[in-house]
């Protein structure tokens, strides 16, 4: 059996990966998509500690189910604004989107 | 080594490997297709974590909903595709200093923690157990609703943000 510990460090390392897509690129679909793959890590490891620490309660999958439904909804959202700034102001690239930023 | 690890090892370098072709592609589309194999590679562990549902839920919410709904955005945005902006904004090597960093203390967390791990296998009927708990009263059946009103909300505000004036 694959050792609990590969799932956490692989996880880890997807989250890392998202992280530096959030923090680091420009545009701000590849922002929406490192946070898809955070929320992708996040449910890695809520599987893997059902699996192997109570597999016979269910709390584990459905915190899962739960991450799913919020993942749609933000995805949903997300890009619903970023289209609008696009018709606004031409551009999806965060280092120009600065009207809050003063 | 098992016939378990290797298909860890494969469905795990898929999705780590297709998610660094996500950050580093040049074009937002590709990047998007490398998303969409991240998804898929995370979908094979969900597999080998005995979690079916949740591999068949990956393919049709992640790669089939949100892949669908991402590649949508980039065709309404298709602007930027011709820009030859680059890719990362100027504080790029913070952001891959803190990742980095990041994932050093995570792998030693994990590495040094005395993880009180089961082998006992999953329960043939674990879909119908996470039904029961999601609709149980003492379980989660008011998140569950609360989950529904939010997708709701979630529709009618995304049509709302997007509707022409």
């Amino acid at each position: 059996m694959v050792p609990l510990q590969w799932y956490l460090v692989l996880s880890a390392a997807i989250f890392c990966v998202g992280l530096y897509a959030v923090l680091a690129r420009r545009n701000a679909i590849v922002i929406l998509m490192g946070i898809e793959l955070m929320l992708n890590a996040v449910n890695i490891n809520l599987l893997a500690f059902w699996r192997y620490t109570q597999p016979e309660a269910a709390v584990g999958q459905a915190f899962a189910a739960f991450v799913y439904a919020v993942a749609a909804a933000e995805v949903a959202v997300g890009l619903a604004l970023i289209v609008s700034i696009y018709r606004n102001r031409e551009t999806v690239d965060v280092d120009e989107i600065n009207l809050l930023k003063w | 080594m098992t016939v378990q690890q290797v298909l860890f090892f494969l469905f795990g370098a898929i999705a780590l490997g297709a998610a660094i072709g996500m950050v580093t592609a040049r074009k937002v589309f590709h990047a998007a297709l490398w998303m969409l194999l991240a998804f898929f590679g995370v979908a094979g562990l969900y597999v080998l974590l005995e979690a079916p549902f949740f591999a068949a839920a990956q393919l049709f919410v992640y790669m089939g909903a949100i892949g669908v709904l991402i590649i949508y955005a980039i065709m309404l945005t298709r602007g930027m595709m011709r820009q030859r902006l680059p890719r990362v904004n100027d504080q790029w090597w913070f952001a891959g200093l803190l990742a980095a960093v990041l994932l050093v203390v995570l792998v030693w967390l994990v590495w040094q923690h005395p993880w009180a791990t089961t082998t006992a296998a999953a329960p043939e009927d674990s879909l119908n157990r996470l039904g029961l708990t999601l609709v149980d009263p003492e379980g989660f059946a008011l998140p569950f609703e609360v989950a529904s009103v939010l997708l709701v909300m979630a529709l009618i505000g995304a049509v709302t943000i997007v509707r022409e004036r």
